[in-house]
């Protein structure tokens, strides 16, 4: 588009018709209904390739299959105290664990010790992704260590919680970094209570 | 042709990269101050709206690439999840799928233009032979990529055009198991094929490079056929053939994009929605509209001539079909290059059109089907009536299927009357296999007699003498 | 130059003919179907919700026993122009508000296929089988919508010999594979004949269609069996006729072969008036351009 409305003084061709001399006219003439239709037809062109150019981006987004795994409901229920099950959420390891009074003890001891890397306290641990407290015995993590990625295994290392083998970091039983080179605590994934035992992860 | 360069780089920076690699050089040369004949009518927008059908197959086929997956398990699932789960899938695969029609509805259009317009005479025999390669590609492409969504059309459609190699002599059998990686179409044809289809278009493209290349050094033919003269025969291509090609596109579109939004199918064969199934034939194989005038051909040779079978004489009939085009420069012998001032060359080259025509409707029909059949099959059965007579009666029906019904009803309704039937008596039938003959004989006969003879024979009317006298001669005969 | 706009115009429309024109059939033809109104017909037509709805009822009671559709997820079911597509305010799980089916508009969203309580009801009447990660067992739990249709054969093998050597076709793209679309899947579906035509042999263990190529079909006549046994009571009160069953389900399968569909005609009107508006422009440009310039 553009290169033709250049080629308006460019080129003596252009417009031949009405008036030789305008042909040699470097600057440009009034605006006239010539150039009102060459700009609104160059202008609707650039539009139109502009849009074209959304569903070639768009269509390197999730999938509708593939959202439809973004969430996913997991019964409490069947997980007993002291036990923990491990799924896939996105495709990546998560935690649900049901702690034991002793683990939330401990825990909560523990929100003031000062080898918190991360310092936070049990409570903001449990907090639903719609700010509502959760439950304490349901702790819900990202099976993946801050460090570089391994998932930890639990009942092992210094704190009672996780401990990564790759590296070596210490997690509580809040899922807090205590010792290793991990920079951060677990992460807490995104969750609501749908009912009293059912949760919505995502 | 092109002339000296009238570029003229005005900015330092400009100037730096015209001394280095003159590509705003070449880019202007080719696109902007390229002298266009001034006579040039809508079928020489083709070329642009050609290059758009490239880049949009190439740009679209990437994108699905990305979601496609080969294999003969998930091909055909994966083209639905594209339909019905990737943003905007549905959209970029029916462009695709629709743009396959489009690219060969314009190449047509263009192969159609270059023919009645001569324009594959000297100067221009390379860049008619290089179109004439690109085509041969795009039908190649075309096929490789129809057997992707692995539908039973695709898996059936490259199970035939696959066999046409074993019609080859000796080397045949082997070349059809290299290319198929296999003893049948299988997951490795499939995967190759995928590879193959990706690649393809890319050489397409370089393909394009050089006949552009080679119609810049010849320069555009023109409906008037005669050569560039002047300045005055001659526009540049910016503004004039731009404008023109880009609303001659636009036009192109509107019609492209009801297909893709309103009949996504309509260019398609339902067959193709069923999953590929090696224990069972479709009804009817038919490739897609674009080839059918070249099935045709094939199935058309149904004799054998002398040592060649019918196999092969179709194989070779068909691929000489296309081959016959190459050599067309050297096959017309007419020194005057426009058909419009060739009044016989014009009556045959209509017919060669309905012919082309006549030959796409052969191919998607059964070819024992008759085109015009003179009365009914009949049978007389004799039988012993009720009174002891020998008495006969005539059944008649449209085609054999509803003459035995017939018969059989009567039968059924005299349980007593035991009949004998004598022959059935089959009318005359033109038949979609006499058709295609005749019209196969046309299309070679028009290339490898019609024309050689015609230009040596045929009196043309007065050319004019040039391209501008020409466009004054035609606004006068439209003023009168 | 109207001369060869004319040319243009008769070979585009040419050229097409022969596309357009449906390939005839071979030898034994099957009966042509008759053309039916449908609601999703037409540049502008939509599918009829209602219908769509009553025909998946048919489709789950009476189809889905010998034929699948391998391509759909339940969550179809609740996907923009689906039949259980619902609505409800921002965050409506939270303020505990319940979905109306219905489509997007005033304030309210188009509720997440996954959380649609119609399409989390539907698929939990299905059982998916599963491998118990820890047991290494086979563990059954109720469908999810993320889940596909349940098939109803575990392979094809079982699906023949549960049904005489035929294998029911899956019906995710029925409409589109076979030639007259739904007008066909319509005229099949009610066309069975108890008799064929005086004249037509008898092929054991098969029914008459004459709409089906060569006559006859393992299938049997389901709708007219379900008419006459009620198996079907629509919850609208419509009806359950043969033919009132037969266009529901497939105005039912149509949707299922072609669940894009509106988006399809929205964006195309769109597209449709911008090249018109484009191609005026463009035109008018030519005209400027070219205008005294002799060609």
């Amino acid at each position: 588009m553009k290169a033709r409305l250049h080629s308006h003084t460019d080129l003596g061709g252009f417009g031949v018709a009405e008036t030789t001399t305008n042909s040699t006219a470097t600057d440009a003439p009034a605006p006239s209904r010539r150039d009102f239709i060459h700009i609104a037809a160059g202008a609707a062109g650039a539009v139109g390739a502009a849009m074209v150019v959304w569903p070639f981006i768009d269509q390197m987004n999730p999938a509708a299959d593939t959202l439809s795994f973004a969430s996913i409901e997991v019964d409490l229920s069947s997980v007993a105290e002291g036990q923990q099950i491990q799924t896939l959420w996105r495709g990546k390891p998560m935690f649900i664990r049901h702690r034991t009074a002793d683990e939330i003890a401990r825990a909560e001891a523990d929100d003031k010790a000062p080898d918190l890397k991360d310092p936070a306290t049990d409570d903001s641990r449990l907090l639903q992704s719609n700010g509502q407290p959760g439950k304490r015995e349901f702790l819900i993590l990202l099976a993946s260590c801050t460090h570089l990625g391994c998932v930890p295994t639990f009942a092992a290392g210094d704190y009672g919680g996780w401990f990564c083998p790759c590296h070596g970091s210490h997690y509580d039983t809040s899922g807090r970094i205590r010792k290793g080179p991990a920079p951060k605590n677990l992460v807490v994934a995104p969750y609501v209570y749908l009912s009293d035992t059912t949760i919505k992860i995502g | 042709m092109s002339g000296p360069s009238t570029y003229d780089p005005k900015t330092g920076i400009e100037k730096w990269l015209d001394a280095r690699l003159p590509i705003i050089r070449l880019a202007h040369d080719s696109f902007v101050s390229y002298p266009t004949p001034r006579n040039l009518n809508y079928f020489w927008t083709f070329g642009a709206i050609l290059t758009f059908c490239l880049v949009t197959q190439i740009v679209t086929g990437i994108v699905l690439a990305m979601h496609y997956v080969p294999s003969i398990d998930h091909a055909f699932a994966s083209v639905q999840r594209i339909e019905r789960d990737v943003p905007y899938g549905w959209l970029i695969q029916n462009i695709h799928a629709v743009g396959a029609s489009m690219f060969f509805l314009a190449v047509y259009i263009h192969m159609f233009r270059g023919l009645y317009y001569g324009s594959y005479k000297a100067p221009r025999e390379v860049l008619w032979i290089l179109g004439c390669v690109i085509y041969l590609l795009m039908v190649g492409t075309a096929f490789l990529g129809y057997t992707l969504p692995w539908g039973q059309m695709s898996f059936w459609g490259a199970t035939v055009i696959t066999n046409i190699l074993g019609a080859v002599p000796v080397v045949g059998e082997p070349i059809k198991q290299w290319l198929m990686g296999g003893f049948s179409i299988d997951n490795p044809t499939l995967n190759r094929f995928f590879s193959l289809h990706y690649l393809l278009p890319f050489v397409i493209f370089g393909v394009t490079i050089l006949h552009v290349w080679a119609l810049h050094v010849s320069g555009q033919n023109n409906p008037a056929g005669v050569d560039v003269k002047s300045a005055d025969d001659t526009v540049p291509f910016t503004p004039y053939a731009t404008v023109k090609d880009l609303f001659a596109l636009a036009v192109f579109l509107l019609m492209f994009a009801v297909f893709v939004f309103y009949m996504p199918d309509a260019l398609g064969h339902a067959d193709n929605y069923i999953p590929g199934n090696p224990l069972v034939t479709p009804p009817e194989i038919v490739p897609e509209w674009y080839l059918l005038p070249f099935y045709a051909i094939l199935r058309a040779i149904t004799f054998n001539i002398g040592p060649i079978d019918s196999k092969l004489g179709g194989v070779i009939a068909m691929f000489g079909a296309i081959a016959v085009l190459f050599v067309l420069p050297w096959l017309d012998t007419s020194k005057v290059r426009s058909m419009r001032y060739r009044p016989w060359a014009q009556r045959f080259f209509l017919v060669f059109v309905v012919a082309c025509f006549a030959l796409g409707w052969c191919g998607g029909q059964n070819p024992a089907k008759a085109v015009y059949q003179a009365g009914d099959y009949s049978q007389v059965v004799t039988y012993k009536a009720a009174d002891g007579t020998e008495a006969t009666r005539t059944f008649a029906a449209h085609t054999p299927e509803e003459l035995a019904i017939a018969v059989r009803a009567w039968e059924q309704d005299n349980p007593g009357a035991e009949g004998k039937a004598a022959a059935v008596v089959e009318p005359f039938k033109f038949t979609v296999e006499t058709f295609s003959q005749l019209l196969t004989a046309y299309y070679f006969a028009f290339f490898l007699i019609i024309l050689p003879v015609l230009g040596l024979r045929e009196t043309p009317r007065r050319v004019p003498d040039t391209i501008a006298k020409a466009v004054l001669d035609g606004s006068k005969a439209a003023a009168e | 130059m109207k001369t060869i706009l004319r040319a243009l115009a008769l070979t585009a429309a040419l050229l097409a003919a022969p596309a357009l024109t449906p390939a005839a059939h071979a030898a034994g033809e099957a009966k042509h179907p008759e053309k039916q109104a449908w609601s999703f017909q037409g540049p502008f037509g939509q599918y009829d919700q209602a219908a769509v709805r009553r025909g998946f009822v048919v489709y789950k009671q009476i189809c889905s026993s010998c034929h699948g559709l391998k391509m759909l997820s339940y969550r179809n079911l609740g996907e923009a122009g689906g039949p259980f597509q619902a609505v409800a305010p921002k965050n409506w799980q939270l303020r505990g508000e319940e979905p109306v089916l219905g489509a997007p508009g005033h304030g309210k969203e188009l509720v997440n296929a996954i959380d649609n309580p119609w399409v989390k009801a539907i698929a939990a009447n299905y059982e998916v089988t599963e491998v118990d990660p820890n047991t290494g067992e086979d563990v059954t739990r109720p469908a999810r919508p993320s889940d596909k249709f349940i098939y109803p054969y575990p392979n094809e093998g079982i699906g023949r010999a549960a049904n005489g050597g035929a294998y029911p076709p899956d019906l995710s793209v029925i409409v589109k594979a076979r030639h007259g679309g739904a007008d066909y899947v319509y005229a099949f579906l009610t066309g069975f004949k108890d008799e064929p035509p005086k004249g037509v042999e008898v092929v054991e263990g098969k029914n008459y269609n004459p709409y089906f190529r060569g006559g006859w079909v393992a299938m049997a006549n389901q709708l007219g069996i379900a008419e006459e046994a009620g198996v079907i009571t629509y919850e609208d009160g419509t009806q359950a006729t043969k033919q009132q069953m037969a266009k529901d389900v497939v105005t039912f399968l149509q949707w299922a072969a072609d669940p894009k569909m509106a988006q399809r005609k929205s964006l195309g009107m769109q597209v449709m008036i911008y090249l018109l508006v484009l191609t005026a422009l463009l035109y008018a440009a030519y005209k400027q351009v070219w205008r005294g310039q002799k060609h």
